[in-house]
């Protein structure tokens, strides 16, 4: 059985309300709530990046495992805000927890995608032999250019997952990949914000390619959308996921428990990751989880989930993602946001 | 600070490795060559807990340079249950509620950049304790 031995999240304390930013831009704030289905988002400290939220959810991911960081064999940070250009997230992780040197390291990316992508190598690792556990990490701190609309979504937080064979809270019974080359949203070397093809980015980007690998899982699966007890979706804001969800057949109560864009924003690589830890929080064992990730460019992976028995001794052992998301929560205005955020010009 | 100090630093920044004397059980954070207690030269290696209560604090106003942006912040001294004490920055926290003998977390953060184009240096700061 090769699935998930220990997961954890972590997300910034601090948020930021959509009529704070459509104030400053001379925007109608309860349109952008409506056409996005978001009210806030987090927003990371100027000391908090893709590596220390990656540290803070591995270290949870462990607290669940129960296991020897020296155990594992690869570290994999899927984001598309790796701290530097030129240096590997992975091995500052890795360090960190103290899995080195013997460990293998590489960061991915794949705009929202990178986090799924690692977890997908980590499986494949792992039921190969190659490794006894891979350590997967989605998470990012993005940017959303100053008035775009991506200013309103573009959020911060990781999920970390723990692969292995043995003691396993969720076996990953099948997955799947749909892949084009559709270019809906990008980044050029050097450029500081990313670019998008505004509506393009929808119906011939995300809900072609995300109903394309729930089309495939299901009948690699061989399983309908009322098999599954909860299913996640990239939640690039809340609207989509909960319209992808409504064409594939899923009811709102499957896609709730993962549903957390309204409140969290887009965490981008962490947004589906993050979603399958705050799902695998309230599952029970013998339940069945789909997560599509969605990464612009683009492309999707589907997993499929069954939950054990070890879910209801490991949930508790780290702090769960609800309260992470829901307490201890710091709004912020405008101006504050844009200084931590580094939007605000200084002289050198 | 330079990439080889970085580095030579990691275990403790990164991983708060300290040391116990093998003989008289006194820990060192960082850790020591010699024991200034017994003199005894051999060590084990433990990792400090990641909780710790806030023994005193001040809050800086007026900061060196590159901490010019996160002014005001508070720096303080937790002590560990195991009777070690250490000093760093008090983060995600209101200024004005900050408490001695409040409960604090120890979380993994970026402590200098080094403008845009230096080695990123990271250790532990303290968190007010929320969950």
């Amino acid at each position: 059985m090769v699935g998930i031995v220990g997961y954890g999240a972590q997300i910034p304390r601090h948020r930021i309300k959509v009529e704070e930013i459509a104030k400053v831009w001379g925007a109608d704030a309860p349109s952008y709530k409506k056409g996005l289905m978001l009210s806030e988002k987090s927003v990371p400290t100027p000391d908090v990046d893709t590596i220390t939220l990656s540290v803070a959810a591995a270290r949870n991911a462990l607290k669940r495992a129960l296991i020897n960081p020296k155990d594992i064999g690869a570290v994999y940070v899927g984001s598309e805000s790796h701290p530097y250009a030129v240096k590997p997230s992975g091995t500052t992780v890795a360090e960190a927890i103290g899995c080195v040197p013997d460990c293998h390291c590489a960061d991915f990316e794949f705009a929202c995608k990178a986090g799924s992508e690692a977890m997908f190598v980590g499986l494949g690792l792992v039921k190969s032999g190659f490794c006894k556990y891979v350590l997967a990490i989605g998470g990012d701190t993005s940017q959303g250019a100053p008035g775009d609309a991506l200013e309103y979504s573009a959020a911060a937080g990781a999920a970390a997952f723990i692969m292995g064979k043995k003691d396993v809270i969720a076996e990953c019974t099948h997955t799947y990949s749909f892949m084009t080359d559709t270019p809906d949203f990008w980044r050029r070397e050097h450029e500081f914000y990313p670019q998008h093809a505004g509506r393009f980015t929808g119906e011939p980007a995300y809900f072609r390619t995300v109903k394309g690998a729930a089309a495939g899982i299901l009948k690699k699966a061989g399983m309908t959308p009322k098999d599954f007890d909860y299913v996640i979706f990239h939640q690039p804001n809340g609207k989509f996921p909960q319209r992808v969800g409504k064409m594939l057949g899923f009811t709102k109560k499957q896609i709730e428990p993962g549903w957390l864009a309204p409140r969290l924003g887009n965490t981008y690589s962490g947004a589906s990751p993050i979603g399958l830890t705050s799902t695998l929080d309230i599952s029970k064992p013998g339940d069945k989880i789909l997560m599509i990730s969605y990464g612009s460019g683009a492309g999707s992976d589907a997993f499929v989930w069954k939950v054990t028995d070890r879910i209801k001794e490991a949930r508790d052992l780290a702090v769960r993602t609800s309260t992470l998301l829901d307490k201890n929560i710091t709004y912020v205005d405008y101006g504050t946001y844009a200084k931590y955020r580094h939007k605000i010009l200084k002289n050198k | 600070m330079f990439p080889s100090r970085i580095w030579r630093e990691m275990p403790q920044r990164y991983r708060l490795e300290a040391s116990t004397c093998k003989k008289c059980g006194k820990i060192f954070y960082p850790p020591r060559l010699i024991c200034d207690k017994c003199g005894y030269r051999k060590f084990e290696k433990i990792n400090l807990p990641e909780e710790g209560k806030l023994k005193t604090f001040t809050v800086i106003r007026t900061p060196a340079s590159q901490f010019s942006d996160e002014a005001p912040y508070a720096i303080g001294i937790i002590r560990f249950s195991n009777g070690l004490q250490m000093m760093g920055q008090i983060v995600d926290c209101d200024l004005e509620k900050l408490k001695i003998g409040q409960a604090m977390r120890l979380e993994f953060r970026r402590v200098q950049t080094h403008d845009t184009h230096g080695v990123l240096s990271y250790a532990h700061k303290f968190v007010p304790k929320w969950y």
